[in-house]
């Protein structure tokens, strides 16, 4: 490990060896405009793959109808990128969500966020969650689009030991690390992904300097 | 979970589970895939040091566990966090449930807690008519089902996907498709509305650190997540064993938890929650948060000498995963509600002596738990402990108390085996074997050939086999052991013939007797410390530079449990240091310290594999000798797969649990056959009675030797 371009490299390997997505960007709009291309690019549904058409009970199918339109969740940008993003989805005919998830628990396309750092070790995105939508926004989305600042990559969690210590003395907070998409072997230890929260994860590696 | 009145009942439930063979395939290919990716999880980590990092740790925050409260108490109220502490299980659930009155709460969301599992808190909450859901898969799965978790990480692993697909299929009031990706959208689509419908959720915890009042959650799914922020209303239920100094201490635990769980780098969510967070269905925008500390025993148990490591479990399962009784039976015949070799002494602490009465007989010391546990509690020890507090409480059932005399007498018991050995005749017909079985056995013992009593044993042989050695290169003592001395002299002799020709001067002090594990598998603690300084006083180490075994078995005993047996005599600690020092198993001593070669030895063509005696490669942790001798005696070495699995022989166990230990032998067999080996090389007579016996029983055509044997044979004479 040591140098930058080695911690990168295991970060790397180590979110794609738990089936992240990991691509590089320059800017933070180049990443949303990634976002904004996946969404248009997938499925209206990517629940399909159990067959939206597949039977529900009743309530459970309501829920699932309530959601008619693409969107994309973004809810901490600043004002400059926020007026970037909806231009970008206002083009292609997606929503833009920043605020009130909770009213999109039925699903949303894409949640995109700017975590705090990543852990090189296990591939491992710290993202402070203390606001609910930020929450939400990494858990109800199929698709979860994080951008990780290059600068922010440490080896393990003990070299962030000291932010988080600072985090949780801002009570209230809610930290989260994730890594990979939402999964579960709870069925004969087969793997399957987005059990609860996101289907897919991407990682924007981003040059920040 | 495991609730049978008495052994017998609980010996019928354990055959119904051999029978399942869907469990048995699925936890057969489970054992095998765990191991794997246990060993790439850890891959570059010096997982030892890790484990005693973990257990430095966990034995810190246990020493000051109701300071730890106070503090996480204190910090968790500056937040504006309600913290309780309740007793027992029963107040728990008590204030949890007066909590969801308080706020008017209809509906609960649960995510997973082995906590809540120990509580029976859904059983209380849906008895005041709140409704219950379960989010975590199998959680969901087994809570519809109506049954206990089958293992503390996997609850569902007893299930294939066609009765998920027909549980969901009732659920849903549509037919469902087995295909498991489909199964499990069907569950997150059905449980997403939970989430916002219900007006608490309720978690566990994996940390509690006190320095900020923050808990910690691990999880794959993200249930936990949903469950902590959509409901206006947060209850974690935790153990006090949770709580910690620091998050450093958290971070350590979570750097092994999951690898040793799952074999996982990391979960994909953990989950650090500090004060009541935002909520926008809460009154005033932020969560009413409440964490309800469990004693329930544990601090009571924080206090006790012996059984204060038990705390440090952080609930990883591993002990289950390599647990090849588990393996047999599955969680449901092998836990009440924990599961695996923790949840035997768990059961006993938290649900019981009624609870674990059956269970805690059912372990078979292979020590294969021991081995991985992520906090290095020594589970077997413990096991054994319980067991004897049991039947300390409720009187020793007559046939330990009988053993236990006759081993305290030394030649009272050589007595009785010479004469067991005259009366066996009409059942041997002559043969080296009990060709049948004698009325004290039943019909289920007769899974394998047993052996017959030698006509000789290997003491009262041994003035006239005793050679000369004029010129030692070492002296050592020989403990023989009870199944060698009288059952295997030949393997002794074998020993004893090479040590000589290897100018090697063997004593054989006369007074040695059983090692005293028998005794103390039985519970009898009282008879193993009186059996162990026995030995102490027959062989004294002071005159030999080692004390030489051919049992695997009795040599970790010695070795191992000798100073944790006599600890509190200070009168014999210098010599019993020297005693457990020298004590070095037959494999060892030839390889490592007599550096025998190749050339020692006549060149064969025979395909030869082997068995690792648990106690040989886990108990005294020589995994490498016996396969460098092999191949030095000049046998081509076919390793077996999963060559350190347990035979099933456990000494009492086999006897006690004998459908499980044939099963467990059966899969040995198989794993030995696709070997193609001809002769079978092992380091334990125990071993060699379940193996060959069961070889000749299933007729097959394999050579089952003890490593001295397998080197007498190919030994070329010094003078020749």
């Amino acid at each position: 490990m040591g140098a930058p371009e080695n911690l990168n490299k295991l970060f790397k390997d180590k979110a794609e060896a738990v089936s992240a997505i990991v691509s590089e960007v320059a800017s933070l709009n180049e990443a949303l405009s990634y976002a904004v291309e996946i969404c248009d690019r997938k499925e209206a549904c990517q629940l399909l793959i159990s067959g939206c058409e597949e039977e529900l009970s009743s309530g459970a199918a309501e829920l699932c109808e309530q959601k008619q339109k693409k969107s994309i969740a973004a809810p901490a940008l600043d004002a400059d990128l926020s007026q970037e993003l909806a231009s970008l989805c206002h083009a292609k005919g997606i929503d833009v969500v920043t605020k009130d998830l909770r009213k999109h628990v039925a699903g949303i396309d894409i949640g995109f966020t700017v975590v705090d750092y990543g852990i090189a070790e296990t591939g491992t995105l710290v993202l402070d969650s203390s606001s609910e939508d930020t929450r939400l926004a990494t858990m109800i989305s199929e698709v979860h689009v994080a951008v990780v600042p290059k600068s922010k990559i440490r080896p393990t969690a003990f070299e962030v030991e000291n932010e988080l210590i600072d985090l949780m003395g801002q009570s209230p907070n809610y930290t989260a690390f994730i890594t990979g998409a939402s999964r579960t072997a709870d069925i004969e230890r087969v793997l399957a992904l987005g059990v609860h929260g996101p289907l897919e994860l991407h990682i924007l590696m981003w040059e920040d300097h | 979970m495991q609730e049978a009145k008495d052994l017998k009942g609980y010996k019928q439930e354990v055959q119904d589970a051999l029978d399942n063979s869907f469990l048995r395939t699925a936890m057969d290919n489970f054992a095998v895939a765990y191991r794997t990716g246990r060993a790439n999880a850890f891959a570059g980590l010096d997982v030892e040091n890790l484990i005693a990092q973990i257990a430095a740790s966990k034995d810190s925050a246990i020493g000051q566990m109701d300071a730890l409260f106070d503090e996480f108490k204190a910090n968790a109220e500056k937040t504006g966090t309600r913290v309780h502490l309740a007793r027992t299980a029963q107040e728990a659930n008590e204030i949890i449930a007066q909590i969801a009155k308080d706020n008017q709460v209809n509906k609960i969301v649960k995510s997973k807690s082995m906590t809540a599992e120990e509580t029976l808190l859904n059983h209380h909450l849906e008895a005041q008519q709140f409704e219950v859901v379960e989010t975590d898969l199998g959680e969901w799965i087994i809570q519809l089902r109506n049954e206990g978790p089958s293992h503390m990480v996997m609850p569902a692993i007893h299930l294939s996907r066609y009765q998920v697909a027909d549980l969901f299929s009732e659920v849903t009031g549509r037919k469902q498709d087995s295909e498991i990706e489909r199964l499990v959208k069907v569950a997150r689509r059905e449980l997403r509305r939970q989430y916002l419908e219900a007006d608490m959720g309720i978690s566990g915890a994996n940390f509690a650190i006190a320095a900020t009042g923050t808990i910690g959650l691990t999880t794959n799914e993200g249930n936990a997540r949903l469950v902590t922020t959509l409901p206006r209303v947060h209850v974690a239920l935790v153990g006090l064993e949770k709580l910690m100094p620091t998050l450093n201490d958290a971070l350590k635990v979570n750097r092994v938890l999951p690898r040793n769980a799952t074999g996982q780098g990391i979960t994909s969510y953990v989950t650090w929650i500090t004060g009541p967070n935002a909520c926008a269905s809460a009154p005033e925008g932020q969560k009413i948060f409440h964490i309800v500390f469990l004693d329930n025993g544990r601090r009571e148990l924080a206090r006790d000498p012996v059984f204060k490591e038990v705390l440090r479990c952080v609930r990883c399962g591993a002990c289950a995963n390599v647990c090849p009784v588990y393996r047999m039976v599955g969680g449901h015949q092998y836990g009440h509600i924990y599961i695996g070799a923790i949840g035997l002494i768990l059961t006993y602490f938290f649900h019981g002596r009624e609870k674990a009465r059956n269970l805690v007989q059912n372990c078979i010391n292979c020590e294969a738990c021991k081995s991985i546990c992520a906090a290095g509690i020594d589970l077997p020890r413990m096991i054994k402990e319980v067991h004897t507090r049991i039947q300390d409480a409720e009187g020793h059932p007559v046939k330990s108390v009988l053993l236990s005399k006759v081993m305290k007498n030394r030649k009272f018991f050589h007595s009785l085996l010479r004469s067991a050995q005259k009366v066996q005749k009409p059942v041997t017909g002559g043969t080296p074997y009990l060709r049948h079985l004698p009325q004290i056995f039943a019909k289920e013992h007769n899974f394998r050939a047993l052996p017959a009593i030698a006509n000789k044993a290997f003491r009262d042989t041994w003035d006239h086999i005793k050679p000369h050695v004029a010129t030692p290169r070492y002296r050592i003592a020989l403990f023989a052991g009870c199944a060698l001395d009288f059952v295997y002299p030949e393997q002794l002799e074998a020993a004893v013939k090479l040590l000589a020709d290897c100018d090697v001067a063997v004593d054989f002090p006369m007074e040695q007797s059983c090692c005293g594990l028998p005794v103390e598998m039985m519970g009898e603690k009282d008879a193993a410390v009186a059996v162990a300084y026995q030995n102490l006083t027959a062989i004294h180490p002071e005159p030999y530079d080692y004390i030489l075994t051919l049992c695997a078995s009795c040599g970790s005993h010695l070795k191992k449990a000798y100073p944790r047996l006599l600890e509190d005599d200070a009168s014999v600690q210098k010599e019993l240091n020297e005693f457990a020092d020298k004590i070095i198993p037959f494999s060892q001593f030839v390889n490592d310290v007599l550096k025998v070669e190749a050339s020692d030895f006549m060149p064969s063509k025979l395909k030869a594999t082997f068995h690792a005696p648990c106690h040989l490669c886990r108990g005294l942790g020589v995994t490498e000798p016996p396969h460098d001798l092999i191949r030095k005696a000049g046998y081509e070495f076919v390793p077996a797969a999963e060559e350190q699995t347990c035979c099933g022989f456990g000494g009492t166990y086999s006897s006690k649990f004998p459908q499980i230990s044939a099963q467990i032998l059966e899969k040995k067999l198989e794993d030995i056959q696709k070997t193609g080996a001809a002769t079978l090389i092992t380091e334990c007579p125990g071993c060699i009675l379940q193996l060959r016996g069961g070889a000749v029983k299933h007729g097959l055509d394999i050579d089952v030797k003890h490593l001295s044997e397998a080197l007498a044979d190919k030994h070329k004479k010094p003078s020749s």
